[in-house]
């Protein structure tokens, strides 16, 4: 047996040990991070940290259906602004603290995503893409008419000035989606080492040789639009409590979907670092400009990085890393 | 050639749009057989592949196999319940390694491996069963046509078939390669496997057929012995499309 072969024998990913050097690296990093912007001591920082985490955690959940299976989602602000609009909800009905509405949020986005699944997985390529756009729409038209979260006109949310071991609510928002952006792309890496991730490939490939081959296509794209969609609504979750208002224009944005798109594809779609390194570049650069420039030039950024992208690196930057592999 | 009756096609019919691609098709297997399948172009061979293996239904009639009705029975069900099928042109998973797209089946098909690395062991066997295990590292845009029917072969053997169609395994390569495509079939067969052979390369259907089915425009015209049939006036006038 030659070098090569028993390279390809060896389990890809999830080794025990590099499982501990992920989580392990992943709690050093957050440790680092909190440490680092504590030494800073600008509330600023927590803010635009949390806006480029909401973004990796936004576009890690869009790849694991867009990346992973190969199914186009136009509709991530749909996804996003329901977690927000569960927060809003379940605020002003029971008063509830911001981590069980996370929760809610989950649960709600994973239903949404198993239901348009299965309405729509019938449908290929383009035509799926444009049925997950309708739903963003319908979902915008359902909430500009229900006035309990404040219809149009939006709502705002009255946040606690500190909450105990944090400096300030800033800083607690940004650990909140610190964690939830390192679970979701555990889950994402966790997906890509495994026999689902290994079946979502193929079917991605060839859905008609993967049905062939007995993978149960249609159950493990239920699955990725499930989990894509609760973590679409997990990383909109505490939006209301970041801005301290929330209105449909906002929550339905349409920068949210292009970036939940544009990142994935920069970084490398199907892999799971892709989406973090695209997340924090598009983030980060989108962030500088709102600060230099305006918030208005964001979109004109996010398509001129993407063309650059296409024309000279169409796998993204994991796939210039990784030089001309296959794909 | 004495086993029990494994698959039984009952009147299967396909049309597209207006066109009848298959009319009323009655065909049994016997469990162990080798069977070949020939017609001229277009004849609706692959047609019934696909109404076999479940991608798309049959518009009438229907297909019993292992004593089960499949009807309704989606594509990847059939697969666990042991009938597997190469496409004509090869369908590899791209951005998987060639080990990998042999370890599809073995994840998902009817044993369902317990871990990944005894699959990929088992996979690597099947690979070594079709003369791949050389490749097994490299990606399917990096084979030659021959190895790309060696790895649609070593995919569909990964399901432990009861039952495996071959669809034009053959087409395009050279003599030796043929020869080794043809042991291997053999090889399968003589350890339990029935096959379907569907080919336009005659000497290997003339070797491995102990039975032949002819389709011309999706009707079967003959069915039996291969030399009978080969020497029947309507099979020759089809061929030589007079
Ligand atoms: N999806 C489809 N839509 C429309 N027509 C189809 C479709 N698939 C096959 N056909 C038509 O049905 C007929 C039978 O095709 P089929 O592929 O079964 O022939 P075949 O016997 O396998 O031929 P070959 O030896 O060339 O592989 C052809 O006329 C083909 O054009
Ligand atoms: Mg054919």
């Amino acid at each position: 047996m030659t070098v090569k072969t028993e390279a390809a024998l060896r389990p890809r990913p999830a080794l025990p040990a590099g499982h501990i050097a992920f989580w392990g690296g992943a709690a050093l990093l957050c440790l680092a991070l909190v440490a680092g912007f504590r030494v800073l001591d600008n509330e600023y920082a927590w803010f635009a940290g949390y806006f480029i985490l909401q973004y990796v955690l936004l576009a890690t959940a869009w790849n694991i259906l867009g990346g992973y299976a190969g199914y186009v989602n136009f509709g991530a602000a749909g996804f996003l602004a329901v977690g927000a609009y569960t927060t809003v909800a379940l605020r002003k009905a029971f008063g509830l603290d911001l981590l069980p509405c996370i929760a809610a949020a989950a649960c709600i986005g994973g239903l949404l995503g198993l239901g348009t699944g299965w309405l729509a997985l019938r449908l290929k390529g383009v035509y799926f893409a444009i049925a997950t756009l309708s739903l963003a729409v319908l979902l915008h038209t359902i909430v500009v008419n229900w006035s309990f979260v404040g219809g149009s006109r939006g709502a705002y949310v009255l946040r606690p000035a500190s909450i105990p071991p944090f400096v300030s609510y800033g800083e607690y928002l940004f650990v909140v989606m610190l964690v939830l952006a390192v679970i979701g792309v555990g889950i994402a890496r966790g997906i890509e080492g495994s026999r689902l991730g290994m079946g979502l490939a193929a079917l991605r490939d060839d859905e008609r040789a993967a049905e062939a081959a007995g993978v149960p296509t249609l159950r493990l794209k239920l699955v990725a639009t499930t989990l894509s969609g609760a973590l679409m609504a997990v990383a909109g979750a505490p939006l209301s409590h970041y801005t301290g208002y929330l209105n449909p224009e906002a929550a339905f944005g349409l920068a949210f979907s292009v970036n939940a798109i544009a990142m994935p594809l920069i970084g490398g779609a199907g892999t799971w670092f892709g989406p973090v390194i695209g997340a924090v570049l598009l983030a980060s650069l989108q962030q500088a400009a709102t600060v230099t420039i305006s918030s208005a030039a964001n979109l004109m950024i996010v398509g001129v990085v993407l063309v650059i992208f296409a024309a000279a690196a169409p796998r993204g930057i994991v796939g210039l890393i990784r030089g001309g592999r296959h794909r | 050639m004495s086993g029990e009756i494994l698959l039984r096609a009952e009147g299967v019919g396909k049309r597209f749009g207006g066109f009848v691609a298959l009319n009323g098709i009655d065909l049994e297997v016997r469990a162990g057989e080798r069977l070949g399948l020939i017609g001229p172009n277009g004849s609706g061979k692959s047609t019934f592949v696909n109404c076999l293996g479940g991608s798309f239904p049959a518009h009438e009639g229907r297909f019993i196999f292992d004593g089960k009705p499949m009807a309704g029975l989606a594509p990847h069900r059939r697969g666990h319940l042991g009938l597997a099928r190469t496409f004509q042109l090869p369908r590899p998973f791209n951005s998987l390694s060639v080990l990998e797209n042999v370890t599809v089946p073995l994840l998902f098909g009817p044993a369902r491996e317990t871990s990944p690395a005894e699959a990929r062991a088992r996979a690597m066997a099947c690979l070594e069963q079709v003369e791949l295990a050389g490749r097994a590292a490299q990606h399917p845009r990096e084979l030659t046509q021959v190895d790309l029917r060696r790895l649609e072969i070593a995919r569909a053997i990964a399901l432990r078939p009861r039952l495996l169609v071959a669809d034009e395994a053959m087409a395009g390569l050279s003599h030796t390669e043929v020869a080794q495509m043809l042991e291997l079939l053999f090889r399968l067969n003589a350890a339990g496997t029935t096959i379907i052979m569907i080919e336009h390369v005659m000497r290997a259907v003339r070797e491995f057929s102990q039975r032949l089915v002819v389709f011309v425009a999706g009707n079967k015209i003959a069915d039996g012995d291969p030399n009978e049939v080969l020497a029947m006036q309507d099979v020759e006038e089809a061929y030589l499309g007079r």
